[in-house]
């Protein structure tokens, strides 16, 4: 089972690459305030989904409440902000730390004992909405009522303290989103990587030869939650407010995985693209049912339904394989016509 | 030996390929054109949370949307309404602001959900476009020093004491004083805020009673007869409650079934009881509820001409149902107008300094003229005592806008009609 | 004193219902195997049904339990024999795809049907209680739990005692060796799916008697339900039933010990550790 990507990038692949970097790097230049609004979005669920995609992807393990990474890095970032005064580049290494750990505990809870597949899933669930609840009770950072950033006249950049215009938030959104995707591929070519695919394999045959599949396993989570978490700081600086009962929603959990799961689960470009695909066809679903001028809630929810049903059952291993293999990107060996 | 692959020389895109790709880069520039402009009139840009969890509440918002243009028409000012749906979504809260502005809007006006205004605040105060708040009760929009934000809605502390400051004139008015409260409220931000105000003012007001117990539920709960045993275990004379929609069907349901007869149920703020929902699934069960709310004054001359026009476009639905949605987004709508026809111009600037100088007499909710103060605040919406009355929300305090007198300690259950 | 069996009592009654809930997952995930996350959506389906069926023709959704079952058995054995019979086979993150985008659509489709209002079946004694004692029951909660059991005694006495029931056990246990014996075993499959689905079917339609239906309460009811088969013991019938009761019950003690809106974090606590230190369950077999 290939991932849909070869260990080399093909000239074409890279100078595809290479178009899609200085577009997106050009946009702020000719795109309106509104479609940037719409690219950070995207970016920014293509990154979450990138994170996610580790310990999925290339790791087998099913997390269904990935939001909690992207919940305490948000809170932890903010609170050091605005009660000790410390700065997004420094807090998002706590936060960093913090759900690293947290992903080690589900992580380790969950391994030691033997718990997989939906078991698993439901752990990580269970862990999410544990968090939710106690964070709507945690009155120091608001409860219920919600966290605020205070938000300053944004017309300078601080980038130090991220501070600015939606063209500043762009720019870092894209870098860590490009920055995603360099220590994902970094991780694919490494031994680790290697490790992680015999696992995803066949977990038996991988420990029978000697791997330590505890070890593995519990580094793809907590690799997997501490690359979630600048999503999470990035969220918390960019809306400046975080309520319990929309941080660590399962249904946040869910938007985070759409993408990779459209895109192609396990392959490195697949939630880049899933998201890409996935932000903009909702818009464009919204945008459709309000010009028809009917009054239809839940439109655009359905048509991802319909989305997810229809990848699954007819290209289960998600949008960016087939579209490799069209553009021919994967390096298969093709006659000279076609 | 090598195959002749290897000395493939690595082909040019396909023009399908290219095609397709060009397609997938229209399509997305596509999403940020524009909407084709329209003639002269404010263009005023409606955010709503017309689906998600909120949709309830965003849809019934919406209903002023779709009465406005003809009332403000008839006031001499030509509004067209560019209305987005922000799906109950922080996120999509900024992005819709950022389309509709991009549309052409000249003023925003939203959005019901806290977090959803703080982010179009933000995205307001970017562009210098004013932002009229309808519905939004979180303190901390109007302490940010925006310089584009106005909100002619009560802050959740001015919320919670206007509403219980109406307890001790509900108990003057009808020369009760329970003895003993308990106090119930959803563990949301509505509920944390009133829980907040509470503590604090409940010893500044004196009140008669003395509060037993604070029960907090999860406001998603399907089943709240263990907070209602809880309340009943104490035998509180008044029961305080602070809702959303559902669980106030449920708290009123379990209070009949448990046999649990307050003197009455008063909410210090919050929807619920006053929801055409609440009325249908309680039947006669739902009067005497007492909500205290900002409200519409029934005696105002703007109500009316409201009243009539929503009861022509919507002859099936009951206008005192939606009228706290509608009035709150009506004036809001009105807000912008007035400052257009003021400034006489829909430049941002010009728009923000007759903002400033707003000054309504005429207007619908219950309060003083609307006027904001230096943060943008309109301080002087009062809240009114609204008592479910023949299954109808019913003004009865303040005595000046009161169509009935209060009725205070409420019929027994077992003796309702 | 009163209270406290007074909340026991509504937390047993109300762990009744959710107990023929799980149990309609129990026997889906307990044969078939597939991680069913459209469970709470299929509740949901049976709960607006039971509205319709109390508007239009005035049906008191005891009644009508039958005709949702029977509506929801279709819609059970078609969605396994179209659409995820396919899917046994593949891993299981799959499976759970599958089912989170049915269930997306199933949610919204619903939505975009019924609007986000709150809707009630209205029954007339839906505000009366028994009284037992000190003990005041509440009249809709004793009829659900009555057939709630109802149903369970019905479908224990299926899979004992008939013979579709004793070949799903067959497949359950020795999928080769049920197949090697002859039985149609994808047949069997969608029998299950559609038996299961009837459950859940049948305990939203008891459910709408006590609660207001919205289609947003879907989610809350899948993960319930998978709380309690784990707590209760997957593939254990009566564990299931035990596991709702347990929930039912505990919830509401620690609801009036604790703080109320703490509620669920307990059973989310309660789930990881049995996750952690008993996966099999209470009545479950280890696997």
């Amino acid at each position: 089972m290939s991932l849909g990507w070869p260990a080399e990038l093909p000239r074409r692949g890279a100078v595809l690459l290479g178009l899609a970097g200085a577009l997106l790097l050009a946009v702020p230049a000719f795109a309106d305030a509104y479609l940037l609004s719409v690219l950070t979005l995207v970016l920014w669920l293509a990154y979450a989904g990138q994170a996610w995609n580790v310990m999925m992807g290339f790791a087998g393990q099913l997390s269904l409440g990935h939001t909690l990474y992207v919940g305490l890095a948000a809170y932890v970032s903010g609170v050091l902000f605005v009660s000790f005064g410390i700065g997004p580049w420094l807090g998002v290494w706590l936060a960093i730390v913090i759900a690293a750990i947290a992903g080690g505990c589900i992580g380790a809870l969950g391994f030691r004992f033997g718990i997989r597949g939906v078991y698993f899933a439901l752990l990580t669930i269970a862990f999410a909405e544990f968090t939710r609840i106690a964070f709507d009770h945690f009155a120091w950072v608001g409860g219920s009522a919600g966290f605020f950033l205070p938000v300053a006249q944004r017309t300078t950049n601080d980038l130090l303290d991220l501070r600015g215009t939606p063209t500043m938030f762009y720019y870092v959104i894209l870098a860590l989103t490009a920055g995603a995707l360099v220590v994902c591929r970094a991780l694919l070519k490494s031994r680790l990587g290697y490790y992680w695919l015999a696992i995803r394999e066949d977990q038996e045959a991988a420990q029978a030869v000697g791997i330590d599949v505890f070890r593995y396993k519990l580094l793809a989570v907590v690799i997997s939650a501490g690359l979630t978490a600048p999503a999470g700081v990035f969220y918390a600086f960019f809306y400046n407010n975080m309520y319990p009962e929309q941080m660590f929603a399962i249904t946040r959990s869910i938007e985070i995985i759409l993408g990779a799961i459209v895109g192609g689960i396990g392959t490195l470009f697949g939630p880049v693209l899933g998201a890409f695909i996935l932000t903009p066809l909702g818009e464009l679903v919204t945008a459709a049912v309000d010009r028809a001028g009917v009054n239809v809630p839940g439109a655009k929810q359905l048509v991802y339904g319909g989305l997810m049903v229809l990848i699954v059952v007819f290209l289960p291993d998600g949008i960016w394989p087939w579209l490799a293999r069209r553009l021919g990107l994967d390096g298969a060996d093709r006659g000279p016509s076609s | 030996m090598t195959r002749s692959s290897d000395r493939r020389r690595p082909r040019a895109l396909s023009r399908r390929q290219f095609a397709t790709g060009a397609l997938a880069a229209g399509t997305l520039a596509g999403l940020g054109a524009p909407a084709i402009a329209q003639a002269a009139g404010l263009r005023i840009g409606l955010v709503l949370p017309r689906t998600g969890y909120l949709a309830q509440a965003g849809q019934s918002c919406f209903r002023a949307a779709e009465i406005a243009p003809a009332l403000l028409g008839e006031a001499g000012v030509k509004v067209e309404i560019l209305s987005a749906d922000f799906e109950s979504n922080v996120e999509l809260a900024r992005a819709r602001t950022e389309k509709l502005i991009n549309d052409g809007a000249q003023i925003m006006v939203g959005c019901f959900d806290s977090g959803g205004t703080s982010a179009m605040a933000q995205v307001c105060e970017q562009h210098g476009i004013p932002l009229v708040i309808n519905i939004g009760s979180a303190p901390q929009i109007t302490e940010q020093g925006y310089k584009t934000v106005f909100r002619n809605f009560p802050t959740s502390p001015q919320l919670a004491r206007n509403g219980l400051a109406l307890l001790k004139d509900l108990f003057a008015a009808t020369n009760t004083a329970p003895k003993t409260a308990v106090f119930m409220h959803a563990n949301d931000t509505f509920g944390q805020s009133a829980r907040a105000a509470f503590d604090q003012l409940v010893p500044q007001l004196a009140f008669p009673f003395e509060v037993l117990d604070r029960i907090s539920y999860d406001p998603r709960a399907q089943d709240l007869s263990v907070e209602i045993a809880k309340a009943k275990a104490t035998k509180a004379e008044l029961l305080l409650v602070t809702t959303r929609a559902a669980d106030a069907i449920l708290t009123v349901r379990e209070l009949v079934k448990q046999r649990y007869e307050p003197m009455g149920v008063v909410s210090p703020g919050s929807p619920g009881m006053y929801d055409e929902q609440f009325y249908k699934t309680l039947g006669k069960y739902a009067d005497y509820c007492i909500t205290n709310v900002p409200w519409y004054d029934p005696k105002s001359a703007l109500t009316g001409r409201v009243a009539a026009a929503f009861k022509k476009q919507f002859p099936s639905d009951p206008f005192e149902a939606h009228a706290f949605n509608v009035g709150f987004t009506y004036e809001a709508l009105l807000v912008a107008a007035m400052a257009y026809k003021r400034a006489g111009s829909a430049d941002p600037k010009a728009l923000l300094a007759a903002l400033r100088q707003t000054d309504i007499a005429e207007h619908m909710m219950i309060g003083g003229p609307i006027g904001f103060d230096e943060k943008g605040q309109n301080n002087r919406i009062a809240s009114a005592a609204v008592q479910n009355r023949e299954r109808r929300p019913t003004v009865v305090l303040p005595k000046a806008a009161a169509e009935q007198a209060p009725v205070f300690p409420m019929p027994g259950w077992a003796q309702r009609s | 004193m009163a209270v406290y069996l007074n909340i026991v009592a509504s937390g047993l009654l109300t762990g009744l219902v959710y107990g023929l809930a799980a149990l309609g997952l129990s026997v889906i995930f307990g044969v078939v195997r597939v991680v069913n996350f459209a469970h709470g959506e299929m509740m949901v389906i049976g709960m607006y049904g039971a509205v319709v069926l109390a508007g239009w023709p005035g049906l008191d959704p005891l009644l009508a339990a039958p005709l949702i079952a029977a509506f929801l058995f279709a819609i059970g054995y078609v969605l396994q024999r179209g659409l995820i019979n396919a899917f046994i086979a593949r891993p299981e993150h799959m499976q759970f795809i599958l089912l989170v985008g049915v269930a997306l659509m199933i949610v919204n489709g619903l939505l975009m049907i019924f609007g986000p209002d709150a809707r009630s079946t209205n029954v007339e004694y839906g505000f009366e209680t028994f009284e037992v004692g000190a003990l005041l029951l509440d009249k809709a909660r004793v009829y659900a739990a009555g057939a709630a059991l109802l149903t369970t005694a019905v479908l224990f006495a299926f899979f004992r005692y008939s013979r579709p029931g004793k070949a799903i056990r067959a497949c359950a246990d020795n999928q080769l060796g049920a197949r090697v014996v002859g039985l149609d075993v994808e047949g069997l499959y969608a029998l299950t799916f559609g038996l299961g689905a009837a459950c859940v079917g049948i305990a939203g339609c008891l459910m709408a008697l006590v609660v207001d239906v919205r289609s947003q309460l879907a989610p809350e009811y899948t993960l319930l339900s998978f709380i309690i088969v784990i707590i209760g013991g997957l593939g254990s019938l009566a564990g299931a039933l035990l596991g709702g009761v347990l929930i039912g019950i505990s919830e509401a003690l620690a609801g009036f010990f604790l703080l109320p809106s703490m509620k669920s974090m307990f059973s989310y606590a309660l789930l990881i550790l049995v996750l952690v230190l008993r996966p099999q369950g209470l009545l479950g077999k280890r696997a």
